[in-house]
């Protein structure tokens, strides 16, 4: 469900041309993303710190976030919840995003960026430790 | 109760889909300031939080209550049924009978009482049909 690597929220934004719901702070860095619809298989299998990509636009999204320490949420197929929902995010201080993008589409995007910085970061470490 | 124990009692209320989840990320808020470890906090929040989803998904409301000790946080989850028919099948991860509706907020998996069984250090469940289902959930702080 999960991969981890390293990106801010503002290359994720990039990335899946996403909307910003509420002002917030887009240099957070986030080291893993999850795609769920069902929260309690984020409840489950979720890591704390994790970016959640969901098309589960309702409260319970936010509040499961809460929960489970997920430091993001971005709902998929350009969804939004209702104000309440971002007002009680920003409450929070949950950044919440919004993607045209398929629930796969973005996932595949996501994971083929973790997985290029792992790269790099490994590639770094190993001219660091050669060094 | 002795002097360095905190108990507090919630009201969930059956059907309420707007506030449930309200009284676990409250819970979380009073745990994460006692000093409680954050990995701690997130187990009992995870808990608390499916049970009182359970709560309001499938029951006639009841009330959770919350007790902290130095060694251990403990909820009491007493509902006013209708109750579990069978438990040991409601344990099993996949086994759900959640409704459409529940399914559209994100719950009704089938997860709920496993998932709260993983992440408690002590987990026991009493379920009467008729009568309703009690859990206590005890996750230790050491």
């Amino acid at each position: 469900m999960a991969v981890s690597g390293r990106l801010s929220l503002e290359r994720v934004r990039e990335l899946l041309s996403a909307e910003v719901l509420w002002p917030c702070d887009l240099s957070t860095v986030i080291e893993s993303v999850g795609s769920a619809d069902l929260m309690s298989d984020v409840l489950a299998l979720g890591w704390p710190g994790m970016l959640l990509l969901t098309g589960l636009a309702n409260i319970q999204a936010v509040r499961t976030a809460s929960v489970a320490d997920i430091k993001a949420v971005v709902f998929v197929r350009g969804k939004k919840p209702g104000r309440d929902v971002i007002e009680l995010a920003q409450q929070m201080g949950i950044p919440l995003l919004s993607t045209p993008l398929i629930m796969f589409e973005a996932s595949g995007i996501l994971y083929t960026e973790m997985c290029r910085e792992q790269k790099i970061q490994a590639v770094g470490a190993s001219r660091h430790e050669s060094g | 109760m002795s002097q360095d124990e905190f108990e507090r009692v919630y009201e969930i209320t059956g059907r309420d889909f707007t506030n449930a989840g309200r009284v676990s990320t409250g819970i979380k808020d009073i745990l994460k300031g006692m000093g409680i470890r954050p990995e701690i906090v997130r187990r009992v929040a995870i808990a608390s939080y499916e049970a009182e989803m359970n709560m309001v998904m499938y029951s006639h409301g009841g009330t959770l209550t919350l007790r902290v000790s130095p060694s251990d946080v403990t909820m009491q989850v007493v509902d006013k049924g209708p109750g579990i028919q069978d438990v040991a099948l409601a344990m099993q991860e996949g086994y759900s009978t959640a409704t459409q509706e529940m399914r559209e907020m994100g719950f009704g998996a089938g997860m709920g009482l496993p998932n709260i069984k993983k992440n408690a250090d002590v987990f026991e469940i009493v379920s009467a049909v008729g009568t309703g289902t009690s859990l206590m959930i005890q996750v230790h702080i050491g």
